[in-house]
């Protein structure tokens, strides 16, 4: 698994963002993200359906560490949100950006996604920090 | 750059994630904090705590010196190698630092945590003035600390038949000496196993025998979820200079007998037990949160009877919820706490979650 897959774009707050061919997007954390936080114990999610606006507050991440804020990278509809990481949080250690991903969303304005960083200028990002 | 214990390498070869602690590189983890949580509980893990400060005090006043140093009375130590933990108090009763005391051949070996070094050897040299004790640090020694339900085997496996039958026949808090290494049934992860002080240079050699015998290697975010859950305190967290050993769960560590005996800090933490039991003085103790959520140091308690705060929380990984040390008022009754803006109910139980495996608390 690459650690900054090249068909994501991502947000400075290290949330990592998937448009698919039906021109939903899903979400989740980058693997620098999880790798900073450790294990991860619980993760609460949004309502399916919430209306949300990019750099919102949309999710929750508990590691052992520390709690950690999620923020949307992009605007739109929730219509789904990943049920493994109820009973199986770590999964976001494992693969951030296969099975630990963190909801589906209904984008309401694609043009969001050319604010965000691509693998390149995530990886240097990420460097600096 | 931070200062490098004698397995440094060590910690690189196997994989740590690496951070400064209080001026040392550290291992964090080796990958998985849970992982090597569990390994402690379930089999044998073994931690680098060389950075942990050793004190070494003889000469014919050093007993005397330490009954006046240390809430908790040397004269206990009525064999060598036996061990005894202790606070170490200021006048006003606030706790300069937590340790352990060993009695040994030459005297006695006081450990001290790694981040208060500087503020304890000066505290320590400034109130032996008086007394006919030599102090001495020693930083060519090395600790390595061997827990979990199977670590006193696997250190047998390692040493010659001798050694091996001394260590397995220990009673817990009770060390011995060869030369300059000492074995000691001392710890701090609620399991059984051993520490192990010997010269850095004979470290490395130790380490990787005890990696072939499967013995895998903790790193300090494991160390601190491990002692969590047996209950023990952090300096700096769950108690300092401003706090009483009352106020800290460790009214153990202070030796009211005899009553002649006069150490730093007894006139004041003998008012603080009466304050406490007037209700002046909070408790430390231990709260449990069997919902989803993680308590954190610093989050605020509300009692039926006041605030308190938590001073040291976590997700407990043996018991796959959260679990916390808290500072709050006596008889508090039910209590809930702010959880990043939610108030959440929490159950108030004795600070000990996890003893050799199994949870202790009802």
């Amino acid at each position: 698994m690459s650690t900054y897959p090249d068909n994501l774009k991502y947000a400075a707050t290290h949330e990592w963002v998937r448009l698919e061919e039906d021109g939903t997007a899903t979400v989740g954390i980058s693997n620098h993200a999880q790798d900073a936080l450790g294990d991860i114990v619980f993760v609460e999610l949004p309502e399916v359906g919430a209306t949300i606006h990019a750099k919102d507050e949309v999710a929750v991440v508990e590691s052992v560490k520390a709690a950690s804020d999620v923020y949307s990278p992009v605007s739109g509809e929730i219509i789904e949100t990943n049920g493994l990481l109820e009973d199986a949080p770590e999964t976001v250690n494992s693969v951030p950006y296969d099975d630990g991903w963190f909801y589906k969303i209904q984008i309401s304005d694609e043009l969001e996604l050319d604010e965000l960083m691509d693998a390149d200028a995530y990886f240097d990002h990420c460097e600096e920090d | 750059m931070g200062q490098k214990t004698s397995l440094y390498q060590k910690h690189l070869d196997a994989g740590a994630k690496m951070v400064d602690f209080a001026g040392w590189d550290m291992p964090i983890n080796y990958g998985s904090q849970i992982e090597e949580h569990n390994v402690v509980r379930n089999q044998a893990g073994i931690f680098d705590v060389s950075h942990m400060n050793i004190v070494d005090v003889s000469g014919p006043d050093a007993q005397k010196f330490l009954r006046y140093l240390l809430s908790n009375d040397v004269a206990k130590l009525d064999e060598i190698g036996r061990a005894l933990y202790s606070g170490m108090l200021n006048e006003t009763g606030g706790v300069v630092d937590d340790l352990i005391v060993y009695r040994m051949n030459f005297g006695y070996r006081v450990v001290v945590n790694c981040a208060t070094r500087d503020k304890d050897l000066d505290w320590i040299r400034t109130h032996g003035q008086g007394f006919d004790a030599k102090i001495e640090e020693r930083p060519q020694l090395a600790i390595l600390a061997v827990h979990g339900p199977k670590a006193i085997e696997k250190v047998c496996s390692i040493l010659d038949d001798e050694h091996a039958a001394a260590t397995a026949q220990l009673k817990n808090f009770r060390g011995f000496e060869s030369g300059e290494r000492f074995i000691a049934r001392t710890g701090y992860t609620g399991e059984k196993g051993v520490e192990l002080i010997l010269p850095n240079a004979e470290a490395p050699e130790v380490w990787d025998k005890l990696m072939a015998v499967d013995v895998k290697p903790v790193g300090l975010g494991a160390r601190d979820t491990l002692r969590l859950e047996a209950g023990m305190n952090l300096y700096g967290h769950d108690m300092d200079e401003s706090t009483s050993p009352v106020a800290a769960n460790m009214e153990q560590t202070i030796s009211w007998q005899p009553q002649d005996r006069d150490f730093i800090g007894r006139a004041a933490v003998t008012a603080h037990k009466t304050e406490q039991l007037e209700g002046g003085l909070p408790i430390l103790t231990g709260l449990v949160l069997e919902q989803r959520g993680v308590l954190r140091e610093g989050q605020k308690v509300l009692c039926e009877n006041g605030e308190g705060v938590i001073t040291s929380g976590s997700f407990s990984p043996t018991l796959k919820h959260s679990i916390a040390l808290a500072r709050i008022p006596l008889d508090s009754g039910a209590c809930q706490v702010d959880i990043r803006g939610t108030l959440t109910d929490v159950r108030i139980v004795k600070p000990n979650f996890v003893r050799f495996g199994k949870k202790v608390f009802e």
